[in-house]
């Protein structure tokens, strides 16, 4: 039966009656890297070396070493990156089972907001309108959210950064808690930087999402893009990251499997 | 009087760039004494310690006495000039293509008589004073300039074959968000740069100072660079290196944390990737173009400077791996004066004390003023002095380091 299913699943890629959408930014040195107060630790940016090209140094292959952190680029966030998350089972990058590297997908759509408002927050009463017109998130579904943030172009626009810190979109500190405890989601991911709002330091508690969401085992992802490219609902996405031993996170290769319309 | 060094002529692309040719470099053992002191902009000479005779050439022993007890030292440098002639032929390619070339003798008030070269501003049977500079091969040579200063006295010829004036040359400043960054390119303005690019490694900031600092000048350019990753250092070669007679290299990553007294190595990895693979990406990306340009013109490439530290010499152990990083960048510095050489282009290290800026918010005073090390690089490049100690503090240790290292060393540490 699984074996006629998994091959239907290949004809209907083929055919395209299945789409792939690559939800992956380049890793580019350019590509901005969370910043934070400069005397603190600070996350290595995308940076990468030839080792040869054809040439004296290897003549007849060309390849790189690059370096990174592990939350550089699109980027999961495993529960163990934040201290809420600490003591969860199996809460690095090695040690979450793979199964959770595949899971549906709920895109809501506020680019519209936040166009007229970087700051913008998602609320609880936001999603339940969302609802009514796509229908109620299902268990275990990635909740996406589409700003339209990875259609900025260059770092400035990106990181939106006033004397007063960066001035991006996220969840509130209300919906987070809302989304585990009610709709019991897999993860939350974004277009920006991080999963939590630019100002999210001034919530409470300060970065909910990731208090919340590895707080009770589940995951981020974020610096997605083609997300406009997502139904609201009915899209599965595969995020495995790199098996890094004890790892907080990593960059990684994130597909979306949509129905064509 | 001489004439003011007009602003270049755009060059004519067709004609074939002239290779730079290097002045006689061989010089005794006994005579690199006078390199010393005219890297630092000194004027000294070998004396007896026995007759007290001031000699020249310097030789391993005084011609006076025979004595071998030789010291170098600060001299007055006045003298007469008893004769000149000026030189129409060479057989030397390089004076060959900078005759004529004023020569003559000065009979001087420390007592030797010597052959210099000539200012075409000093009069025969005058006056002048005598000056130890550095010609483009880096060795000591002797100038005599008129007793008094004259009317655009550094634009003389052969005077600025020793020196590295930025007027009318483009220079690259490569972190000039800096404090000492916007210090350096102002001071480089004000000394008649004709363009100044200033390298921004930070383009996200928003910051309306620098902006507005940015749009003050015409002759500021902008350019995005972050000397830790390679494709930007690259990318901006390929676009401004033809371009760039005096680099400035201002970047630097100053934090505080020793070495076992460190969490890690985190600290150390960034403060080197900057301070010494920095440095490296851009001598690998603009040093060969500086050097194909060394004799392009009247204003061809002539200067890389490193912003270095007087911790470079004496590591502070409170900024242990940040001092670490900065003996490392004067090393890989001193491969780079010798791999510049063969074009004469000059590699001139600064040596500063602490500087008054946000990284050096609780260090006691004194601290030099940003436009006071920015003053005294320029003053530096004028003079064409390839090592530069700034402010007390660095002098001071500069000389301590001489007289007794330990002494340093216990009291950094202490
Ligand atoms: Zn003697």
């Amino acid at each position: 039966m699984s074996t006629a299913i998994l091959a239907q699943f290949m004809a209907e890629l083929l055919s395209g009656r299945i789409r792939l959408v690559d939800l992956t930014q380049t890793l580019t040195p350019e590509f901005p890297t969370i910043v934070l107060p400069p005397e603190l630790g600070q996350a290595w940016p995308f940076r990468i070396e030839e080792i040869s090209r054809y040439d004296e140094r290897g003549p007849a292959w060309y390849w790189n070493n690059f370096s990174c952190s592990e939350h550089t680029g699109t980027h999961f966030d495993a529960p163990v990156h934040w201290v809420t998350g600490k003591d969860q089972p199996n809460n690095a990058v090695d040690s979450i089972p793979v199964d959770n590297f595949i899971a549906a997908a709920c895109v809501i759509d506020v680019s519209a907001e936040a166009a007229k408002n970087p700051d913008f927050l998602l609320t609880i009463d936001f999603v339940e309108k969302w609802e009514e017109k796509h229908g109620r998130i299902p268990e275990r579904s990635w909740v996406l959210l589409r700003t339209d943030w990875s259609k900025r172009s260059g770092a400035k626009e990106y990181l939106n950064m006033a004397e007063d810190g960066a001035h991006s979109p996220g969840p509130d500190a209300e919906v987070v808690p809302w989304l585990i405890r009610e709709r019991h989601v897999h993860g939350f991911g974004t277009e920006s930087i991080g999963t939590d709002a630019g100002q999210a330091h001034h919530l409470n508690p300060p970065y909910p999402c990731h208090y919340f969401m590895h707080g009770n085992n589940r995951y981020g992802l974020q610096c997605l893009t083609n997300l406009d490219q997502l139904p609201p609902q009915g899209a599965l996405i595969l995020a495995a990251p790199l098996k890094i031993r004890n790892g907080s996170g990593s960059p990684l290769r994130v597909l979306a499997l949509t129905p064509h319309i | 009087m001489t004439d003011a060094t007009p602003k270049p002529k755009r060059k004519n692309p067709v004609a074939r760039t002239r290779l730079p040719t290097l002045p006689p470099a061989s010089r005794s053992r006994a005579a690199l004494g006078l390199a010393r002191a005219a890297a630092e902009g000194r004027f000294e000479m070998q004396a007896c310690a026995d007759c007290g005779a001031v000699q020249y050439p310097p030789r391993e022993v005084c011609g006076s006495c025979l004595s071998e007890r030789l010291d170098w030292r600060e001299v007055a440098n006045g003298g007469a000039l008893i004769a000149t002639t000026t030189l129409r032929h060479s057989n030397d390619p390089y004076f060959r293509e900078r005759l004529p070339w004023r020569v003559g003798t000065v009979k001087m008030d420390a007592g030797p008589s010597v052959v210099a070269h000539v200012h075409e501003d000093c009069h025969e049977a005058g006056r002048v004073r005598l000056a130890l500079k550095l010609d483009r091969s880096g060795q000591a040579v002797l100038h005599a300039l008129p007793a008094e200063d004259t009317p655009n006295m550094n634009d003389s010829p052969q005077l600025r074959e020793t020196h590295c004036d930025p007027k009318h040359r483009r220079v690259l400043v490569t972190d000039g968000r800096s404090t000492l960054g916007r210090a350096m390119v102002k001071a480089l303005l004000d000394a008649g740069a004709s363009t100044v690019f200033i390298g921004d490694p930070a383009t996200w900031k928003a910051d309306a100072g620098f902006d507005a600092f940015v749009a003050s000048d015409p002759r500021i350019e902008p350019v995005a660079l972050d000397v830790t990753d390679t494709d930007s250092v690259d990318r901006l070669a390929a676009s401004i290196g033809a371009k760039v007679e005096i680099l400035i290299n201002t970047a630097d990553h100053l934090r505080d944390g020793g070495v076992m007294n460190a969490r890690d190595v985190g600290l150390a990895r960034d403060a080197f990737d900057v301070n010494v693979l920095g440095l490296m990406r851009l001598a690998q990306a603009f040093g060969p173009t500086m050097c194909f340009r060394a004799a392009d013109g009247t204003h061809g490439a002539v200067a890389w400077v490193n912003l270095l530290s007087i911790h470079a010499l004496a590591a502070l152990p409170a900024r242990g791996a940040w001092s670490a990083s900065k003996a490392a960048a004067l090393s890989a510095a001193l491969t780079l004066r010798a791999e510049f050489g063969g074009a004469g282009i000059r590699v001139m290290n600064v040596f500063p004390g602490p500087i008054d800026d946000e990284w050096e918010q609780l260090t006691p005073p004194p601290k030099l003023a940003p436009s006071a090390v920015a003053a005294a690089v320029v003053r530096g490049l004028r003079d064409g002095v390839e090592d530069l100690y700034v402010g007390d503090v660095a002098e001071e240790l500069r000389a301590r380091l001489r007289d007794n290292q330990k002494a340093v060393e216990r009291e950094l540490g202490g």
